[in-house]
């Protein structure tokens, strides 16, 4: 909300700056996001009337006014089309300058001497009240020759207070000034409402149905009104100090008494409606055109003011253009009504239209306020546009009105929650301060009653955080908590995904956080299209999916580095990835990381090698490593995002927990990557569990190391061979080792050299020759029967 | 005997004059070979007379350990030469840079992160984590959002269908906590939240990290010490801080939290916006419905939460000036942490 200062303080006037006034309110928690100046201070800028207007003899858009500004009399030549006799407008005279950066002297324009500039709003830096075809145009009892700026009272700031949902009470020059009030320990000056004694008996016929959506409905009947007749200046300029545009007395009326005192209203044309008034919910199918001229389909449940044939609108949010107030009319019915935030919540989101009176009516309007706010807006509507105004007609159901339930406040409870001393008489003296109801129960105990306004006091730690606001927050002082002291437990059966993270950077990967949501097309090549999970509202279209994959994100990351020349990228991420499992949302913690571009950093002992399928199985073996698990592959053809022939399942157990591989050449452009493209995935469940190790014994004695080279089907997994070895071996053999793969010349294209080495160990005893032997002698058999192979 | 004169002097010679190892092996058989000169010597000594046997074996011998320490001076020369000059053939320029993988970097946040729980921890926290789609319940309900509250308008939601959202923030974990745990509990709940909001000061996703302490006598004076300790060791100095009230509907009382500009120190600059204050987070005492929702006796039971921007507190602890920075993930911002 914002409001000008000088209108808050003729209301209250605290003998404190204006920065130290901003400083209460935001500690008050009426945060004040800014304070400006009303506008620029305007020197040499002063009030002319244009005697005369007559077409400039060079030019056709050019016209040369006669203009009087007090003492003397200017020729001026004036571009507006608005300019004519008789006109009142601000004047820039000799020396000003204007917000612009425009300098104002005598000029010749096409050969005739001008001697200032007649203004429109936008060159003072200012927005009039109304728009203007040109020239500023100024109510006629604007003083020709005063200072523009003093006639318009910019020695003022602008004030914007940002309120929090429970602050509704504040949304009014009234309700700040009460909070000022009460820090300052002063009286505001009352608003003097006197009635207005009604000179008609006319009343419109209301009928409330909905009685718990609208407890009080007010209103009244005004006959004569002259809408052509101008809103005062010192109105629209506290309305335009608000940014609200002047319209017409009416409406200006209505807004300027929502901001003062709280209450939204509103003025009907009498004369477009037809017999009574009924306060009702929608029934379903109807609609209406409301006063932006959109047609809406009304939701069965809104509340609407209703005439006997149709909706005239929607209460508390918005009026309907059948029976809008404009310039013809003359009977207005005018409304001050409470709806219940229970009746609007919801209600203008569902329509897309927030308001100034569905914002103040969903989070609570004082229901003790109507009859002074429409006594407000009668007496200032006669006083700009004439008329005659009937009595108040009054609909009531006290049942209704919002509870005001005695809230039990204990001393000592808040002197718990707080943890500071409150003494009961300051207790008292701020609940009545904020204008509750006290009364004694007990030692140091109250019950309490909210005022009206406040919509946020239902329990005792409301009150607690009331005494606690008005003695200032700064009152509360720091202590420590006092704990019990439990040791922290250490389970070396978890890996914590840090030590893997750790682990990696020291290996040389970046950790990147990338977006949870990802591309529709990266999300169908990272995951599969059936178990996708799209966000309803996205904040665009390119990040539309829940990311099935950490991969994605390394994906985009990679290009967007390679395209700011990066040429070696070792990265992860780890994060949760999306899937639709069986109609659940699946959301696993994943490990990821992507390899591209050089093998190694470009340095002076450069290789020039490209990463490749064994780098990625090497960094994974090494992650294997921190928590001592193992893991296996088995080869994956059919997953559009990897090589066919370079990519792997990850096995745990005979589970699948992950992918790798080298990204399929096909995608290579289209994710603007450049060559060599490593990747893998894992869950993080299959890194993180860990055995404790257990000793098993060293051994003295030494080992015996065989060799054996072997030759397979070049599609044999070596992975096999090593696994039918260990199938085979006795308790002897201590590690298989492969240390060479050949396919090449000299062997067969269809085949491959594997050498293996063997090593043989016993704890107890140094091993004989024929029982190693042996061993190796059975290996050959099982590898010759179970794949083929032959010894080389 | 003026032969064995001659054949040692002759012996000395060469080996003075020679300068490679084989050589140097050469003569040591020539000499003391088993077959050598000295050597044929020594076995002539059985055909002499006993008389002569014991002076001519004392010359022999001692010729023979003349030529024989001339020889290991010889070696040990050798080598030395040798290995001087292989030091000089082995001189590298020790300044060239390292190469390979060196070392990586964690993420600026994750670091954040990793001090953040390491001051909680140490004082007994333990760290929650929760799902990040999650249901309507968890992330509103149960902490006093109800359907149409207009606190929801606070909140720029995400939804996937009508009951589940990616979470707001990380509250909903605080919510399962005590819906698991009896108190005493003290946690953090870190993690990645979402709202609908994109611009240079708000990106879609981002962190937070809360905290929740339940326990007897639990009050807003702990808070204040909970989150100005806190504050005073993460960014290690000792930075005012201060409370103004504000409105949360899962705490009440409830306050924003302020911290003294760790820029300009109060005297008000860019960074603050001249108010001499940073907004760093939000805080407050657990609201009774809070409790009642999850099981806890409000009536026995108070507790405080606070929840904290970490992108806000990294930018401001290693002076990064563009939120976005942090997921655009560019390599020339990563390298700069460690």
């Amino acid at each position: 909300m914002k409001f000008s200062e000088a209108w808050l303080r003729s209301l209250i006037d605290p003998p404190v700056d204006t920065h130290t006034l901003a400083s209460q309110l935001t500690m008050l928690g009426l945060e004040v996001d800014s304070v400006e100046p009303a506008g620029p201070a305007l020197p040499h800028v002063v009030i002319a009337h244009i005697d005369s207007v007559i077409p400039h003899p060079n030019a056709d858009t050019l016209r040369v006014c006669q203009v009087n500004v007090g003492a003397t009399a200017l020729q001026i030549v004036c571009g507006a089309p608005n300019a004519r006799p008789g006109l009142l407008v601000p004047c820039a005279l000799e020396g000003a300058e204007l917000p612009g950066g425009m300098r104002i002297g005598r000029a010749k324009i096409r050969g005739v001497e001008s001697n200032g500039m007649l203004c429109a709003a936008d060159e003072l830096g200012l927005t009039a009240p109304v728009e203007f075809d040109g020239l500023w145009e100024l109510p006629a009892d604007a003083p020709v020759g005063e200072s523009f700026a003093s006639w318009l009272d910019l020695n003022d700031q602008l004030i914007e207070v940002d309120l929090t949902p429970n602050r509704a009470d504040c949304l009014s020059l009234l309700g700040l000034a009460r909070e000022l009030a009460l820090i300052n320990n002063l009286d505001m000056n009352p608003l003097a409402v006197t009635p207005v004694a009604p000179v008609i008996t006319d009343q419109f016929a209301v009928q409330v149905t909905a009685q718990e959506g609208c407890p009080r409905y007010l209103s009244r009947v005004v006959r004569g009104v002259d809408l052509t007749k101008a809103t005062p200046q010192w109105m629209t300029e506290r309305l335009r100090r608000s940014g609200i545009r002047s319209i017409d007395p009416a409406v200006d009326v209505t807004n300027y008494v929502m901001l003062e005192l709280g209450q939204p209203m509103h003025a009907f044309d009498l004369g477009k409606i037809r017999k009574g008034i009924e306060v009702r919910y929608a029934r379903t199918g109807e609609s209406m055109v409301l006063l932006d001229g959109k047609k809406v389909d009304l939701q069965a449940g809104t509340l609407l003011i209703a005439d006997a044939e149709r909706p005239l609108a929607i209460a508390g949010i918005m009026g309907g253009e059948d029976s809008s107030v404009g310039e013809h009319t003359q009977d207005i019915l005018l409304e001050s009504a409470y709806f219940s935030p229970a009746a609007l919540a919801g209600k203008a989101r569902y329509y897309g239209m927030h308001t100034e009176a569905s914002h103040r009516f969903e989070r609570g309007v004082d229901s003790a306020l109507q009859e002074r706010a429409i006594e407000r807006a009668t007496a200032l509507l006669l006083s700009i546009s004439g008329g005659q105004a009937g009595p108040v007609s009054r609909v009531e159901s006290p049942l209704h009105f919002p509870p005001r339930p005695e809230i039990k406040l204990r001393r000592a409870r808040a002197e718990l929650v707080l943890g500071q001393d409150c003494p009961a008489n300051q207790i008292e003296e701020i609940l009545r301060g904020l204008g509750c109801e006290i009364k004694l129960d007990g030692i140091d105990e109250w019950l309490v009653k909210a005022p009206t306004w406040r919509f946020d006091i239902a329990l005792e730690v409301d009150l607690i955080e009331e005494i606690a606001r008005v003695r200032g927050y700064d009152q509360i002082i720091a202590r420590p908590m006092v704990m019990d002291s439990h040791l922290g437990q250490s389970v070396e059966s978890i890996i914590p995904m840090r030590k893997l993270a750790h682990h990696l950077i020291a290996r040389g990967f970046r950790e990147v956080i990338s977006y949870s949501f990802v591309s529709p097309e990266l999300a169908v090549l990272t995951g599969s299209q059936e178990e996708l999970i799209p966000v309803v509202n996205p904040i665009a279209a390119e990040l539309g999916v829940m990311r099935p994959s950490v991969l994605a994100g390394l994906l985009s990351t990679a290009a967007h580095n390679f395209a700011r020349q990066e040429d070696y990228l070792r990265i992860f991420e780890t994060g949760l990835s999306f899937r639709k499992m069986d109609g659940r949302y699946q959301q696993k913690m994943s490990l990821a990381l992507l390899m591209a571009g050089r093998a190694a950093p470009e340095s002076w002992n450069d290789n020039r090698a490209e990463v490749d399928f064994y780098q990625a199985s090497n960094e994974l073996a090494a992650l294997a490593q921190v928590s001592g698990i193992s893991l296996e592959f088995s080869p994956l053809e059919n997953d559009p995002l990897l090589h066919p022939g370079q990519a792997a399942t990850i096995l745990s157990g005979g589970i699948p927990v992950g992918r790798i591989g080298m990204l399929h050449p096909g995608q290579l452009r289209q994710l603007e990557l450049p060559a060599s493209v490593a990747l893998l995935e894992i869950y993080s469940e299959a890194l993180v569990g860990a055995a404790v190790a257990t000793f098993t014994g060293v051994s003295r004695f030494p080992s015996v190391r065989r060799d054996i080279a072997l030759l397979v089907d070049r599609d044999c997994p070596v992975a096999d061979l090593s696994a039918i070895i260990k199938q085979t071996a006795s308790h002897l053999l201590a590690e298989v080792r492969v240390f060479d793969i050949y396919q090449g010349h000299g062997i067969d294209s269809n085949k491959k050299s594997v050498a293996l080495g063997l090593t043989f160990r016993d704890k107890s005893r140094t091993l004989i020759e024929e029982e190693v032997n042996e061993q190796v002698r059975l290996f050959l058999d099982e590898l010759m029967r179970q794949k083929g192979a032959q010894q080389r | 005997m003026d032969h064995l004169t001659e054949l040692t002097n002759d012996l000395l010679a060469r080996i003075a004059a020679l300068s490679d190892s084989a050589t140097l092996e050469q003569v040591r058989l020539e000499a003391l070979g088993k077959k050598g000169q000295i050597t044929a010597l020594l076995k002539d000594l059985q055909n002499l007379p006993g008389d002569q046997r014991r002076e001519a074996g004392a010359r022999i011998n001692l010729a023979k350990q003349q030529v024989s320490d001339a020889l290991d001076h010889k070696r040990d020369e050798i080598e030395a030469a040798a290995l001087a000059q292989k030091l000089a053939a082995d001189r590298i320029d020790v300044t060239a840079p390292a190469f390979g993988h060196l070392r990586g970097s964690l993420h600026p946040v994750t670091r954040t992160l990793e001090r953040i729980e390491q001051i909680f921890v140490q004082a007994g926290f333990s760290v929650e984590q929760g799902p990040e789609i999650e249901d309507d319940f968890h992330n509103f309900e149960a902490l006093n959002i109800p359907s149409d509250h207009p606190a929801r308008a606070m909140h720029d939601t995400f939804y996937i269908d009508p009951s589940h959202v990616l979470r707001t923030h990380t509250s909903p974990v605080q919510i399962r906590t005590m819906e698991n745990k009896q108190p005493p509990i003290r946690c953090i709940c870190p993690g990645r939240v979402y709202r609908c909001d994109s611009d240079v000061t708000h990106t879609p996703m981002f962190h937070q990290v809360e905290g929740l302490v339940v326990d007897r006598g639990v009050s807003m004076a702990n808070l204040r010490a909970c989150v100005s300790e806190f504050l005073q060791a993460f960014f290690e100095g000792d930075y005012p801080v201060r409370f103004r009230p504000s409105y949360f509907p899962f705490t009440e009382p409830s306050a924003e939290i302020d911290m003294q500009c760790t820029q300009c120190k109060g005297a008000g600059c860019r960074i603050c916006k001249h108010t001499g204050w940073l907004e760093v987070g939000g805080c407050g005492m657990v609201h009774p419905r809070v409790f009642e929702m999850s099981g806890i006796d409000a009536e026995i039971y108070t507790g405080f939460a606070f929840g904290m921007g970490v992108e806000r507190l990294a930018m401001l602890r290693y002076g990064v000036n563009d939120l976005r920075l942090f997921f655009d993930n560019d390599m020339q911002f990563l390298r700069q942490f460690r």
